[in-house]
Protein backbone atom coordinates (compact mmCIF):
# COMPACT_ATOMS: atom_id res chain seq x y z
CA UNK A 1 0.00 0.00 0.00
CA UNK A 2 1.54 3.28 -1.09
CA UNK A 3 1.29 6.59 0.73
CA UNK A 4 -1.53 9.02 -0.01
CA UNK A 5 -0.72 11.71 -2.56
CA UNK A 6 -3.00 14.19 -0.82
CA UNK A 7 -3.34 14.27 2.93
CA UNK A 8 -5.65 16.89 4.36
CA UNK A 9 -5.34 17.16 8.09
CA UNK A 10 -7.83 19.13 10.14
CA UNK A 11 -8.14 22.19 7.91
CA UNK A 12 -10.49 25.07 8.66
CA UNK A 13 -11.52 27.92 6.44
CA UNK A 14 -13.83 30.85 7.08
CA UNK A 15 -15.10 33.60 4.85
CA UNK A 16 -15.70 36.42 7.29
CA UNK A 17 -17.66 34.90 10.13
CA UNK A 18 -18.91 32.03 8.01
CA UNK A 19 -17.00 28.82 8.65
CA UNK A 20 -17.01 26.84 5.41
CA UNK A 21 -14.62 24.08 6.47
CA UNK A 22 -14.25 23.08 10.10
CA UNK A 23 -11.47 20.64 10.84
CA UNK A 24 -11.80 18.67 7.62
CA UNK A 25 -9.53 15.66 7.11
CA UNK A 26 -9.33 13.40 4.07
CA UNK A 27 -6.82 11.47 2.01
CA UNK A 28 -6.47 10.66 -1.65
CA UNK A 29 -4.37 7.81 -3.01
CA UNK A 30 -2.13 8.18 -6.08
CA UNK A 31 -4.09 7.52 -9.25
CA UNK A 32 -7.38 7.59 -7.46
CA UNK A 33 -10.43 9.08 -9.17
CA UNK A 34 -12.43 10.85 -6.51
CA UNK A 35 -15.84 12.42 -6.89
CA UNK A 36 -16.96 15.13 -4.46
CA UNK A 37 -20.71 15.56 -4.34
CA UNK A 38 -23.08 17.44 -2.09
CA UNK A 39 -25.53 20.31 -1.88
CA UNK A 40 -24.71 23.81 -3.02
CA UNK A 41 -22.58 25.73 -0.57
CA UNK A 42 -21.21 22.62 1.15
CA UNK A 43 -17.61 23.65 0.44
CA UNK A 44 -16.68 21.41 -2.51
CA UNK A 45 -15.29 24.21 -4.65
CA UNK A 46 -13.51 25.67 -1.66
CA UNK A 47 -11.58 22.43 -1.15
CA UNK A 48 -10.38 22.40 -4.76
CA UNK A 49 -9.49 26.09 -4.62
CA UNK A 50 -7.48 25.52 -1.46
CA UNK A 51 -5.57 22.69 -3.13
CA UNK A 52 -4.86 24.97 -6.12
CA UNK A 53 -3.63 27.68 -3.68
CA UNK A 54 -6.34 30.07 -4.85
CA UNK A 55 -7.59 30.28 -1.28
CA UNK A 56 -5.57 30.08 1.95
CA UNK A 57 -6.45 27.93 4.95
CA UNK A 58 -6.91 29.33 8.44
CA UNK A 59 -5.52 26.28 10.22
CA UNK A 60 -4.56 22.67 9.67
CA UNK A 61 -2.10 21.02 7.32
CA UNK A 62 -2.13 19.72 3.79
CA UNK A 63 0.45 17.36 2.38
CA UNK A 64 0.74 16.93 -1.36
CA UNK A 65 3.04 14.31 -2.84
CA UNK A 66 4.99 14.00 0.39
CA UNK A 67 5.47 17.72 1.00
CA UNK A 68 3.60 20.34 2.97
CA UNK A 69 1.52 22.59 0.71
CA UNK A 70 1.16 25.67 2.89
CA UNK A 71 4.17 25.13 5.08
CA UNK A 72 7.83 24.54 4.50
CA UNK A 73 10.36 22.92 6.72
CA UNK A 74 13.38 25.03 7.62
CA UNK A 75 15.82 23.66 10.20
CA UNK A 76 13.18 21.35 11.55
CA UNK A 77 10.60 24.11 11.96
CA UNK A 78 7.40 24.51 9.99
CA UNK A 79 7.09 27.97 8.47
CA UNK A 80 4.36 29.47 6.35
CA UNK A 81 5.11 28.72 2.71
CA UNK A 82 6.54 31.56 0.64
CA UNK A 83 5.72 32.22 -2.99
CA UNK A 84 8.62 30.09 -4.18
CA UNK A 85 7.48 27.08 -2.23
CA UNK A 86 3.92 27.54 -3.49
CA UNK A 87 5.19 27.75 -7.07
CA UNK A 88 7.04 24.48 -6.61
CA UNK A 89 3.95 22.80 -5.17
CA UNK A 90 1.70 24.13 -7.94
CA UNK A 91 3.73 22.15 -10.47
CA UNK A 92 2.09 19.02 -9.08
CA UNK A 93 -1.47 20.28 -9.49
CA UNK A 94 -3.64 21.45 -12.37
CA UNK A 95 -7.18 22.76 -12.35
CA UNK A 96 -10.03 23.05 -14.81
CA UNK A 97 -12.65 25.69 -14.04
CA UNK A 98 -16.39 25.76 -14.43
CA UNK A 99 -16.17 28.79 -16.77
CA UNK A 100 -13.05 27.59 -18.65
CA UNK A 101 -11.01 30.77 -17.94
CA UNK A 102 -9.26 30.61 -21.30
CA UNK A 103 -7.09 33.57 -22.29
CA UNK A 104 -9.34 35.36 -24.81
CA UNK A 105 -6.51 37.21 -26.57
CA UNK A 106 -4.56 34.08 -27.39
CA UNK A 107 -5.41 31.42 -29.96
CA UNK A 108 -6.05 27.85 -28.86
CA UNK A 109 -2.53 26.55 -29.29
CA UNK A 110 -1.00 29.60 -27.59
CA UNK A 111 -3.32 29.05 -24.64
CA UNK A 112 -1.83 25.57 -24.34
CA UNK A 113 1.85 26.38 -24.96
CA UNK A 114 2.10 29.55 -22.87
CA UNK A 115 2.61 28.04 -19.42
CA UNK A 116 5.09 25.29 -20.43
CA UNK A 117 7.18 27.87 -22.29
CA UNK A 118 7.13 30.35 -19.42
CA UNK A 119 7.30 28.12 -16.37
CA UNK A 120 9.33 25.20 -17.69
CA UNK A 121 11.41 27.09 -20.25
CA UNK A 122 10.23 24.61 -22.86
CA UNK A 123 11.32 25.62 -26.39
CA UNK A 124 8.44 26.69 -28.64
CA UNK A 125 8.80 23.74 -31.02
CA UNK A 126 8.65 21.19 -28.23
CA UNK A 127 5.77 23.00 -26.53
CA UNK A 128 3.79 23.09 -29.78
CA UNK A 129 4.42 19.45 -30.51
CA UNK A 130 3.15 18.50 -27.07
CA UNK A 131 0.22 20.91 -27.41
CA UNK A 132 -0.81 19.29 -30.69
CA UNK A 133 -0.73 15.84 -29.06
CA UNK A 134 -2.95 17.10 -26.27
CA UNK A 135 -5.29 18.92 -28.65
CA UNK A 136 -5.51 15.68 -30.60
CA UNK A 137 -6.48 13.84 -27.44
CA UNK A 138 -9.29 16.31 -26.72
CA UNK A 139 -10.31 16.40 -30.40
CA UNK A 140 -9.39 20.04 -31.01
CA UNK A 141 -6.50 19.82 -33.48
CA UNK A 142 -8.38 21.49 -36.31
CA UNK A 143 -9.13 24.48 -34.07
CA UNK A 144 -5.52 25.02 -33.00
CA UNK A 145 -5.40 28.46 -34.61
CA UNK A 146 -8.91 29.55 -33.60
CA UNK A 147 -9.55 32.20 -30.97
CA UNK A 148 -11.49 31.15 -27.85
CA UNK A 149 -14.43 33.40 -28.78
CA UNK A 150 -14.94 31.30 -31.92
CA UNK A 151 -15.45 28.09 -29.93
CA UNK A 152 -18.51 26.51 -28.34
CA UNK A 153 -18.55 25.98 -24.58
CA UNK A 154 -17.71 22.31 -24.92
CA UNK A 155 -14.80 23.11 -27.20
CA UNK A 156 -13.53 25.77 -24.81
CA UNK A 157 -13.62 23.34 -21.94
CA UNK A 158 -11.71 20.71 -23.93
CA UNK A 159 -9.03 23.30 -24.70
CA UNK A 160 -8.93 24.24 -21.01
CA UNK A 161 -8.33 20.57 -20.15
CA UNK A 162 -5.50 20.36 -22.69
CA UNK A 163 -4.03 23.58 -21.28
CA UNK A 164 -3.96 22.18 -17.75
CA UNK A 165 -2.52 18.86 -18.96
CA UNK A 166 0.32 20.61 -20.80
CA UNK A 167 2.11 21.10 -17.48
CA UNK A 168 1.87 17.34 -16.75
CA UNK A 169 0.50 17.68 -13.23
CA UNK A 170 0.23 14.60 -11.03
CA UNK A 171 -3.12 15.78 -9.71
CA UNK A 172 -5.97 17.31 -11.70
CA UNK A 173 -8.87 19.18 -10.13
CA UNK A 174 -12.14 19.51 -12.03
CA UNK A 175 -14.74 21.92 -10.64
CA UNK A 176 -18.13 21.31 -12.23
CA UNK A 177 -16.53 21.42 -15.63
CA UNK A 178 -19.78 20.67 -17.47
CA UNK A 179 -22.28 22.70 -15.51
CA UNK A 180 -21.93 25.83 -17.68
CA UNK A 181 -22.51 23.83 -20.87
CA UNK A 182 -25.62 23.27 -22.95
CA UNK A 183 -26.86 19.72 -22.31
CA UNK A 184 -25.89 18.49 -25.78
CA UNK A 185 -22.28 19.59 -25.21
CA UNK A 186 -21.80 17.83 -21.88
CA UNK A 187 -20.92 14.44 -23.31
CA UNK A 188 -18.01 15.62 -25.46
CA UNK A 189 -16.30 16.90 -22.32
CA UNK A 190 -17.14 13.88 -20.21
CA UNK A 191 -15.79 11.61 -22.96
CA UNK A 192 -12.48 13.42 -22.81
CA UNK A 193 -12.36 12.88 -19.08
CA UNK A 194 -13.19 9.19 -19.43
CA UNK A 195 -10.35 8.88 -21.90
CA UNK A 196 -8.03 10.72 -19.55
CA UNK A 197 -8.95 8.42 -16.70
CA UNK A 198 -8.39 5.34 -18.85
CA UNK A 199 -5.12 6.44 -20.45
CA UNK A 200 -3.28 8.06 -17.54
CA UNK A 201 -2.58 7.28 -13.92
CA UNK A 202 -3.20 10.86 -12.86
CA UNK A 203 -4.97 11.49 -9.59
CA UNK A 204 -8.26 13.19 -10.36
CA UNK A 205 -10.60 15.09 -8.03
CA UNK A 206 -13.94 15.89 -9.48
CA UNK A 207 -16.67 18.13 -8.16
CA UNK A 208 -19.83 17.39 -10.07
CA UNK A 209 -23.58 17.33 -10.14
CA UNK A 210 -23.51 14.71 -12.93
CA UNK A 211 -24.27 11.75 -10.71
CA UNK A 212 -24.32 9.25 -13.56
CA UNK A 213 -20.87 10.27 -14.61
CA UNK A 214 -19.56 10.29 -11.03
CA UNK A 215 -20.90 6.76 -10.64
CA UNK A 216 -19.04 5.43 -13.70
CA UNK A 217 -15.94 7.53 -13.32
CA UNK A 218 -15.04 7.52 -9.66
CA UNK A 219 -13.24 4.93 -7.56
CA UNK A 220 -14.61 6.60 -4.47
CA UNK A 221 -17.32 9.16 -3.76
CA UNK A 222 -17.36 11.68 -0.92
CA UNK A 223 -20.67 13.20 0.08
CA UNK A 224 -20.25 16.63 1.64
CA UNK A 225 -22.63 18.68 3.66
CA UNK A 226 -21.78 21.90 5.46
CA UNK A 227 -18.06 21.43 5.06
CA UNK A 228 -18.00 17.91 6.45
CA UNK A 229 -17.77 14.49 4.87
CA UNK A 230 -21.08 12.91 5.78
CA UNK A 231 -20.53 9.67 3.94
CA UNK A 232 -17.95 8.11 1.69
CA UNK A 233 -17.58 4.88 -0.19
CA UNK A 234 -17.55 3.12 -3.52
CA UNK A 235 -19.95 4.66 -6.07
CA UNK A 236 -22.34 1.72 -5.81
CA UNK A 237 -22.55 2.03 -2.03
CA UNK A 238 -23.18 5.77 -2.12
CA UNK A 239 -25.57 5.88 -5.06
CA UNK A 240 -27.45 2.58 -4.55
CA UNK A 241 -27.30 2.08 -0.83
CA UNK A 242 -26.65 5.40 0.92
CA UNK A 243 -26.61 4.88 4.68
CA UNK A 244 -26.95 8.44 5.89
CA UNK A 245 -30.28 10.17 5.84
CA UNK A 246 -28.76 13.34 4.42
CA UNK A 247 -27.17 11.46 1.55
CA UNK A 248 -30.47 9.77 0.79
CA UNK A 249 -32.29 13.08 0.86
CA UNK A 250 -29.74 14.74 -1.41
CA UNK A 251 -29.84 11.94 -3.98
CA UNK A 252 -33.61 11.90 -3.96
CA UNK A 253 -33.68 15.62 -4.69
CA UNK A 254 -31.10 15.28 -7.45
CA UNK A 255 -33.08 12.48 -9.13
CA UNK A 256 -36.29 14.46 -8.79
CA UNK A 257 -34.49 17.32 -10.55
CA UNK A 258 -34.01 15.04 -13.53
CA UNK A 259 -30.41 13.95 -13.08
CA UNK A 260 -29.58 10.40 -14.08
CA UNK A 261 -27.92 8.23 -11.42
CA UNK B 1 0.22 87.23 -51.74
CA UNK B 2 3.90 86.21 -51.39
CA UNK B 3 3.82 87.90 -48.03
CA UNK B 4 0.94 85.63 -46.92
CA UNK B 5 2.70 82.49 -48.13
CA UNK B 6 5.64 83.49 -45.93
CA UNK B 7 3.30 83.72 -43.00
CA UNK B 8 1.82 80.30 -43.82
CA UNK B 9 5.38 78.99 -43.85
CA UNK B 10 5.75 80.25 -40.28
CA UNK B 11 2.56 78.55 -39.24
CA UNK B 12 3.63 75.26 -40.85
CA UNK B 13 6.91 75.45 -38.93
CA UNK B 14 4.82 75.96 -35.82
CA UNK B 15 2.73 72.93 -36.73
CA UNK B 16 5.87 70.80 -36.90
CA UNK B 17 6.90 71.97 -33.42
CA UNK B 18 3.43 71.18 -32.08
CA UNK B 19 3.55 67.71 -33.64
CA UNK B 20 7.01 67.11 -32.23
CA UNK B 21 5.87 68.20 -28.76
CA UNK B 22 2.77 66.04 -28.96
CA UNK B 23 4.68 62.94 -30.03
CA UNK B 24 7.49 63.30 -27.51
CA UNK B 25 5.12 64.35 -24.74
CA UNK B 26 2.92 61.33 -25.46
CA UNK B 27 5.86 58.96 -25.26
CA UNK B 28 6.87 60.37 -21.88
CA UNK B 29 3.23 60.35 -20.73
CA UNK B 30 2.90 56.70 -21.76
CA UNK B 31 6.02 55.71 -19.84
CA UNK B 32 4.90 57.63 -16.75
CA UNK B 33 1.38 56.19 -17.05
CA UNK B 34 2.64 52.61 -16.92
CA UNK B 35 5.22 53.29 -14.20
CA UNK B 36 2.75 55.09 -11.96
CA UNK B 37 -0.26 52.95 -12.89
CA UNK B 38 1.58 49.72 -12.07
CA UNK B 39 3.16 51.44 -9.07
CA UNK B 40 -0.26 52.13 -7.62
CA UNK B 41 -1.08 48.44 -7.85
CA UNK B 42 2.22 47.32 -6.36
CA UNK B 43 2.49 45.12 -3.29
CA UNK B 44 5.12 47.49 -1.93
CA UNK B 45 3.96 50.44 0.11
CA UNK B 46 6.82 52.69 -0.98
CA UNK B 47 6.02 52.22 -4.66
CA UNK B 48 2.32 52.80 -4.06
CA UNK B 49 3.07 55.96 -2.08
CA UNK B 50 5.45 57.32 -4.72
CA UNK B 51 2.99 56.65 -7.52
CA UNK B 52 0.10 58.20 -5.61
CA UNK B 53 2.14 61.29 -4.73
CA UNK B 54 3.13 61.77 -8.36
CA UNK B 55 -0.41 61.35 -9.67
CA UNK B 56 -2.03 63.61 -7.09
CA UNK B 57 0.60 66.30 -7.45
CA UNK B 58 0.49 66.55 -11.22
CA UNK B 59 -3.28 66.34 -11.42
CA UNK B 60 -3.67 68.84 -8.62
CA UNK B 61 -1.50 71.63 -9.99
CA UNK B 62 -1.90 73.37 -13.31
CA UNK B 63 0.10 72.52 -16.40
CA UNK B 64 0.87 76.20 -16.68
CA UNK B 65 2.65 76.32 -13.33
CA UNK B 66 4.39 73.01 -14.00
CA UNK B 67 5.78 74.36 -17.26
CA UNK B 68 7.08 77.52 -15.60
CA UNK B 69 8.72 75.42 -12.94
CA UNK B 70 10.39 73.22 -15.51
CA UNK B 71 11.68 76.18 -17.48
CA UNK B 72 12.33 78.96 -14.95
CA UNK B 73 12.78 77.25 -11.57
CA UNK B 74 14.74 74.09 -12.39
CA UNK B 75 17.76 76.17 -13.55
CA UNK B 76 18.18 77.28 -9.92
CA UNK B 77 18.64 73.59 -9.10
CA UNK B 78 21.29 73.42 -11.79
CA UNK B 79 19.02 71.84 -14.41
CA UNK B 80 18.67 74.03 -17.47
CA UNK B 81 16.28 72.80 -20.09
CA UNK B 82 15.61 74.06 -23.59
CA UNK B 83 12.04 75.27 -24.13
CA UNK B 84 11.31 72.05 -26.05
CA UNK B 85 12.69 69.86 -23.25
CA UNK B 86 10.78 71.80 -20.61
CA UNK B 87 7.60 71.54 -22.70
CA UNK B 88 7.94 67.77 -23.21
CA UNK B 89 8.70 67.27 -19.52
CA UNK B 90 5.74 69.28 -18.25
CA UNK B 91 3.28 67.87 -20.78
CA UNK B 92 4.48 64.27 -20.37
CA UNK B 93 4.38 64.37 -16.57
CA UNK B 94 1.04 66.14 -16.48
CA UNK B 95 -0.83 63.93 -18.94
CA UNK B 96 1.03 60.85 -17.64
CA UNK B 97 -0.60 61.42 -14.25
CA UNK B 98 -4.08 61.26 -15.78
CA UNK B 99 -3.17 58.29 -17.97
CA UNK B 100 -1.75 56.42 -14.95
CA UNK B 101 -5.27 56.25 -13.55
CA UNK B 102 -6.41 54.85 -16.90
CA UNK B 103 -3.75 52.13 -16.69
CA UNK B 104 -4.75 51.28 -13.15
CA UNK B 105 -8.47 51.19 -13.93
CA UNK B 106 -7.96 49.02 -17.02
CA UNK B 107 -5.84 46.50 -15.14
CA UNK B 108 -8.42 46.32 -12.37
CA UNK B 109 -11.17 45.74 -14.92
CA UNK B 110 -9.68 42.37 -15.92
CA UNK B 111 -11.65 39.66 -14.17
CA UNK B 112 -10.38 37.65 -11.23
CA UNK B 113 -10.80 34.44 -13.22
CA UNK B 114 -7.93 35.47 -15.50
CA UNK B 115 -5.62 35.85 -12.51
CA UNK B 116 -6.79 32.52 -11.15
CA UNK B 117 -6.09 30.77 -14.44
CA UNK B 118 -2.58 32.23 -14.25
CA UNK B 119 -2.09 30.91 -10.72
CA UNK B 120 -3.41 27.48 -11.72
CA UNK B 121 -0.89 27.47 -14.57
CA UNK B 122 1.81 28.52 -12.13
CA UNK B 123 2.71 31.77 -13.91
CA UNK B 124 4.61 34.25 -11.76
CA UNK B 125 3.11 37.64 -10.93
CA UNK B 126 5.08 39.47 -13.57
CA UNK B 127 4.56 36.73 -16.20
CA UNK B 128 0.82 36.91 -15.63
CA UNK B 129 0.86 40.71 -15.87
CA UNK B 130 3.03 40.78 -18.98
CA UNK B 131 1.39 38.00 -21.00
CA UNK B 132 -2.21 37.84 -19.80
CA UNK B 133 -3.38 40.92 -17.93
CA UNK B 134 -1.65 43.82 -19.71
CA UNK B 135 -2.45 42.71 -23.27
CA UNK B 136 -6.14 42.56 -22.36
CA UNK B 137 -6.01 45.74 -20.31
CA UNK B 138 -4.31 47.60 -23.15
CA UNK B 139 -7.43 47.25 -25.23
CA UNK B 140 -9.46 48.81 -22.44
CA UNK B 141 -6.96 51.68 -22.11
CA UNK B 142 -6.71 52.58 -25.78
CA UNK B 143 -9.83 54.73 -26.28
CA UNK B 144 -9.05 56.81 -23.18
CA UNK B 145 -5.41 57.05 -24.20
CA UNK B 146 -6.71 58.60 -27.42
CA UNK B 147 -8.53 61.24 -25.38
CA UNK B 148 -5.42 61.82 -23.28
CA UNK B 149 -3.32 62.35 -26.40
CA UNK B 150 -5.81 64.90 -27.71
CA UNK B 151 -5.74 66.69 -24.34
CA UNK B 152 -1.97 66.73 -24.62
CA UNK B 153 -2.13 68.16 -28.14
CA UNK B 154 -4.38 70.98 -26.95
CA UNK B 155 -2.20 71.63 -23.92
CA UNK B 156 0.89 72.11 -26.10
CA UNK B 157 -0.35 75.67 -26.71
CA UNK B 158 0.93 76.70 -23.28
CA UNK B 159 4.55 76.28 -24.41
CA UNK B 160 4.18 79.45 -26.48
CA UNK B 161 4.41 81.18 -23.08
CA UNK B 162 8.03 80.13 -22.73
CA UNK B 163 8.63 81.35 -26.31
CA UNK B 164 8.74 77.96 -27.99
CA UNK B 165 7.64 78.58 -31.57
CA UNK B 166 4.68 76.22 -31.77
CA UNK B 167 1.43 76.76 -33.69
CA UNK B 168 -0.05 79.19 -31.21
CA UNK B 169 3.20 81.16 -30.93
CA UNK B 170 3.49 81.52 -34.70
CA UNK B 171 -0.13 82.60 -34.99
CA UNK B 172 0.63 85.40 -32.57
CA UNK B 173 3.72 86.35 -34.57
CA UNK B 174 1.64 86.55 -37.72
CA UNK B 175 -1.02 88.53 -35.95
CA UNK B 176 1.41 91.10 -34.58
CA UNK B 177 3.09 91.47 -37.96
CA UNK B 178 -0.06 91.72 -40.08
CA UNK B 179 -2.55 93.09 -37.60
CA UNK B 180 -4.92 90.35 -38.82
CA UNK B 181 -6.33 88.04 -36.17
CA UNK B 182 -8.95 86.12 -38.11
CA UNK B 183 -6.73 84.46 -40.70
CA UNK B 184 -3.88 83.09 -38.53
CA UNK B 185 -6.14 81.94 -35.72
CA UNK B 186 -8.67 80.33 -38.09
CA UNK B 187 -5.78 78.53 -39.76
CA UNK B 188 -4.39 77.11 -36.54
CA UNK B 189 -7.89 76.21 -35.38
CA UNK B 190 -8.23 74.00 -38.44
CA UNK B 191 -4.75 72.54 -38.01
CA UNK B 192 -5.34 71.63 -34.34
CA UNK B 193 -8.63 70.06 -35.33
CA UNK B 194 -7.07 68.02 -38.13
CA UNK B 195 -4.29 66.82 -35.82
CA UNK B 196 -6.87 65.74 -33.24
CA UNK B 197 -8.79 63.88 -35.94
CA UNK B 198 -5.59 62.12 -36.96
CA UNK B 199 -5.02 60.98 -33.38
CA UNK B 200 -8.60 59.69 -33.07
CA UNK B 201 -8.33 57.88 -36.33
CA UNK B 202 -4.94 56.36 -35.48
CA UNK B 203 -6.09 55.14 -32.08
CA UNK B 204 -9.29 53.72 -33.50
CA UNK B 205 -7.52 51.72 -36.18
CA UNK B 206 -5.02 50.45 -33.62
CA UNK B 207 -7.93 49.40 -31.45
CA UNK B 208 -9.59 47.56 -34.31
CA UNK B 209 -6.35 45.75 -35.08
CA UNK B 210 -5.83 44.67 -31.51
CA UNK B 211 -9.41 43.60 -30.95
CA UNK B 212 -9.32 41.28 -33.94
CA UNK B 213 -10.42 37.77 -33.00
CA UNK B 214 -11.54 38.71 -29.49
CA UNK B 215 -15.18 38.98 -30.45
CA UNK B 216 -15.50 35.69 -32.26
CA UNK B 217 -15.50 37.15 -35.75
CA UNK B 218 -13.40 35.14 -38.16
CA UNK B 219 -9.90 36.54 -38.41
N1 LIG C 1 -14.80 34.29 -1.65
C1 LIG C 1 -15.83 34.02 -0.86
N2 LIG C 1 -16.30 34.96 0.00
C2 LIG C 1 -17.34 34.70 0.83
N3 LIG C 1 -17.99 33.52 0.86
C3 LIG C 1 -17.57 32.55 0.05
C4 LIG C 1 -16.47 32.75 -0.86
N4 LIG C 1 -16.28 31.60 -1.55
C5 LIG C 1 -17.22 30.74 -1.10
N5 LIG C 1 -17.98 31.29 -0.14
C6 LIG C 1 -19.08 30.64 0.58
O1 LIG C 1 -18.59 29.42 1.08
C7 LIG C 1 -19.58 28.40 0.99
C8 LIG C 1 -19.01 27.21 0.24
O2 LIG C 1 -18.79 27.58 -1.07
P1 LIG C 1 -18.32 26.56 -2.19
O3 LIG C 1 -18.21 27.35 -3.42
O4 LIG C 1 -17.14 25.84 -1.72
O5 LIG C 1 -19.56 25.57 -2.26
P2 LIG C 1 -19.85 24.41 -3.29
O6 LIG C 1 -20.01 23.19 -2.50
O7 LIG C 1 -18.84 24.41 -4.37
O8 LIG C 1 -21.26 24.83 -3.86
P3 LIG C 1 -21.85 24.75 -5.35
O9 LIG C 1 -22.34 23.36 -5.54
O10 LIG C 1 -22.95 25.75 -5.35
O11 LIG C 1 -20.73 25.11 -6.28
C9 LIG C 1 -20.77 29.03 0.32
O12 LIG C 1 -21.72 29.36 1.30
C10 LIG C 1 -20.23 30.28 -0.31
O13 LIG C 1 -21.20 31.28 -0.34
MG1 LIG D 1 -18.85 24.86 -6.42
Amino acid sequence: MSAPIIKIDGISKSFGTFKVLDGLSMQVMPGEKLALIGPSGSGKTTILRILMTLERIDSGHIQVDGEQLYHMERNGRLLTADERHLAKMRQKIGMVFQLFNLFPHKCVIDNVTLAPMLTKAMPRAAAEKRAMELLDMVGMVDKAKAMPAQLSGGQKQRVAIARALALSPKIMLFDEVTSALDPELVDEVLNVMRKLAAETDMTMLLVTHEMGFAHDFADRVLFFDRGRIVEEGKPDEIFRHPKQERTQGFLKKIIAAGHRV
Amino acid sequence: MTQWSGYFGLILQGALVTIELTLMGSVLALIMAFLAGLGRLSRFFVLRALATAYIEFFRGTSIFVQLFWAYFVLPFAGISLTPLQAGVLALGLNVGAYAAEVVRGAIKSIGREQYEACTALNLGRWQAMRHIILPQALLVMLPTFGNNAIELLKATAVVSLISLADLTFQAQVVRSQTGNTLVPFSTILVIYFVLALLISWGVRSLERRMARGLDGVRV
